[in-house]
């Protein structure tokens, strides 16, 4: 059977499509305004027998579509069994939210902790503050790890973090370095998320901001454990929610 | 049947103004409470009715937002706006505040609504340990019955006192029993329902009334579980609530909890379990008083063994399928110990656990209920 999952983010819009565990294509764009029209135009000539929702937009789509729904949280654990089967934790860090996720043996979801109050350390933080400094957001991290010395960044709220970036620029530091010092403040947040829920074993990280290469490498130094990146880590939770929609069928 | 017994409770509660006004032109009095620490008993001594204060609602906020700081608990600011702004019939109705110096946000804004209406204050210890906790906790509660006497103008009996207890005791007794009914599986009550009966007896002018009306709610809850009717099924998960109170107005994780598809059946917290304790009736009145409400376990008490045995208790009771700890925002004591309450939970029982902070705005819901339902698809 051929199933479908689409997680509607804040940010972005992802559809993965899977025959039999193997992903036969996967869809990707940006949420604007219109999360359900957005929706509808990347379902378009789609075929599928079953879909599943996940992501904040999740509730809209079952309501448009009476497809069923799961958390991002179920999703992501999911997605993340699917690129490693040993997997025991995720790290998430979306446009607007990030999360922890641990799992018992069996895949279970155990326990989880998430922040999407606000921006501070997520895809649109490294967003505005690259803007601010006049890099490209996808080549943020090669710069900052162009950085020859540590800068220390305090502010994570991304409004306060704006204003100590202009000040450090005013006072002549090397936007490179700033660059670096807000990629460690987005780190040190996750790690200290990543050990209240989850003592020990490599990490998978998945979201968009996996793919900042940057992230990736002072998060391992940080909290010392190996980190796994799937080829296309943005597309975790839609996989998961696809791999959830097979599931679901075959139980029934 | 349940809907008329709710119909009554809706009577009584409308009913209730007009009794307290009544009971008030008779010469009589009314006594605000902010905590469970202060015992009510006391009031009705002095043939006074005592009213629960405890600000559940949003809508004074803004206006308690004007004096207190912004990053206070909702709860603080809540039950000083409806002082500040003169909305709560119940406050308006009350001839003295007692209050007790339990975290230091309320210890403070009382200080501040001292210049609304006169607040008593007392001094309650942060331990409970009998040798040196209770002799200067005792004497606050005599201190407190020489402010009453003379607020009142009647004497505090012991006869009175012991009569009061016994009164209080019997309302106690009738509101265990009532809470107890969820422990069937599934439950006949709703997690809302409880919330509203159980706010909404808190007030009532007559004690009488109340402690018939709760039995009556229960008498038909046990025909309803003898007949297996209830809005669940096996299946439902069902959920102990602990941390901060919850009452009408305050109530919307319970609210997401039900909506997502589990069953609330358990409030451990001051606006549920925490009320089921028995003062001792054959101890010296006023002993028997000071040691039964020094024992009450807020998370104000260091340390607070007493919340974890209530906890260890109702778990296992109610059997309870997961545990979602409550903190309204800025409250530090409840927020902190939430930790050992999360290794309680996960290590000793291996049940899932959900810690939420947030405040009495629906700003948050959506964001409540992506935890909610992740954390029920753990069970």
């Amino acid at each position: 059977m051929i199933s479908a999952g689409i997680d509607i983010g804040s940010r972005s819009i992802e559809i993965a499509v899977l025959e039999n565990g193997t992903i036969l294509e996967t869809r990707k764009s940006d949420t604007g305004f219109d999360p359900i029209g957005q929706a509808g135009k990347l379902l378009h000539d789609l075929k599928f027998d079953s879909i599943m929702a996940t992501g904040y937009g999740r509730t809209l789509f079952e309501i448009e579509q009476d497809a069923p729904t799961v958390t991002e949280i179920k999703a992501h654990a999911r997605g993340a069994l699917y690129f490693f089967p040993e997997a025991r934790t995720v790290l998430d860090i979306g446009g607007q939210d990030s999360k922890v996720i641990s799992m018992d043996p069996s895949g279970k979801v155990s326990r989880f902790e998430m922040n999407d109050r606000c921006a501070a350390g997520t895809g649109k933080f490294l967003e505005i503050m690259a803007t601010a400094l006049g890099f490209s957001i996808d080549t943020l991290g090669d710069e900052a790890m162009e950085a020859e010395k540590d800068l220390i960044i305090n502010s994570m709220c991304t409004v306060f973090a704006e204003s100590e970036v202009t000040s450090l620029m005013a006072r002549g530091e090397n936007p490179r370095e700033i660059a670096k010092g807000l990629h460690m403040a987005v780190v040190k947040r996750a790690a200290s998320m990543l050990r209240r829920v989850s003592a020990e074993g490599p990490v998978v990280f998945t979201g968009g901001v996996a793919n900042n290469p940057c992230i990736a490498r002072l998060l391992a130094r940080e909290i010392k454990r190996e980190i796994w990146i799937p080829d296309n880590p943005e597309m975790n939770g839609a996989v998961g929610a696809a791999l959830i929609a097979a599931e679901n069928c075959t139980f029934h | 049947m349940k809907e008329e017994l709710l119909k009554k409770l809706q009577q009584i509660t409308e009913q209730n103004l007009l009794d307290i006004e009544a009971h008030k032109e008779k010469g009589n009095h009314a006594i605000g409470f902010y905590c469970l620490y202060a015992p009510t008993e006391l009031a009705v001594a002095a043939d006074a009715i005592p009213l629960p204060l405890c600000g559940t609602r949003q809508a004074p906020i803004e206006a308690a937002e004007e004096v207190l700081p912004r990053n206070l608990c909702p709860l603080i600011k809540s039950s000083y706006g409806f002082a500040a702004t003169d909305t709560c019939p119940f406050f308006k109705f009350s001839d003295i505040i007692v209050a007790d110096t339990t975290c230091d946000g309320k210890k403070k804004m009382f200080e501040i609504m001292n210049d609304i209406k006169p607040v008593h204050v007392l001094q309650l210890p942060q331990n409970q340990d009998t040798l040196i906790s209770l002799p200067p906790w005792k004497a606050e509660i005599e201190k407190l019955i020489t402010v009453l006497e003379k607020r009142t103008d009647r004497p505090i009996t012991t006869e009175k006192i012991k009569n009061a207890i016994s009164l209080m005791n019997r309302e106690r007794r009738a509101k265990k029993r009532l809470m107890d009914v969820t422990k069937a599986k599934p439950s006949p009550l709703t997690g809302m329902e409880l919330v509203e009966i159980l706010f909404k007896t808190g007030f009532f002018a007559d004690k009488e009334k109340g402690i018939d009306l709760m039995n009556e709610i229960s008498d038909l809850c046990h025909k309803l579980i003898e007949g297996r009717e209830s809005p669940y099924t096996d299946k439902t998960p069902r959920i102990l609530m602990t941390g901060v109170p919850v009452g009408l107005g305050s109530d919307k994780v319970v609210k997401v909890i039900e909506q997502c598809g589990a069953n609330v059946v358990a409030f451990e917290n001051c606006s549920g379990y925490k009320q089921t304790f028995q003062v001792d009736e054959t101890k010296d009145p006023i002993m028997a008083l000071a040691e039964q409400y020094l024992s009450i376990p807020c998370s104000v008490m260091s340390p607070n063994q007493g919340r974890m045995d209530m906890l260890k208790e109702m778990i296992t009771e109610f059997s309870v399928d997961g545990v979602v700890d409550l903190t309204w925002q800025a409250c530090h004591t409840y927020n902190i110990e939430s930790f050992h309450v999360s290794k309680l939970v996960q290590d000793t029982f291996g049940l899932p656990f959900l810690h939420l902070e947030t405040d009495y705005s629906e700003s948050d819901t959506e964001q409540l209920r992506v935890r909610i339902q992740a954390f029920l698809e753990m069970i």
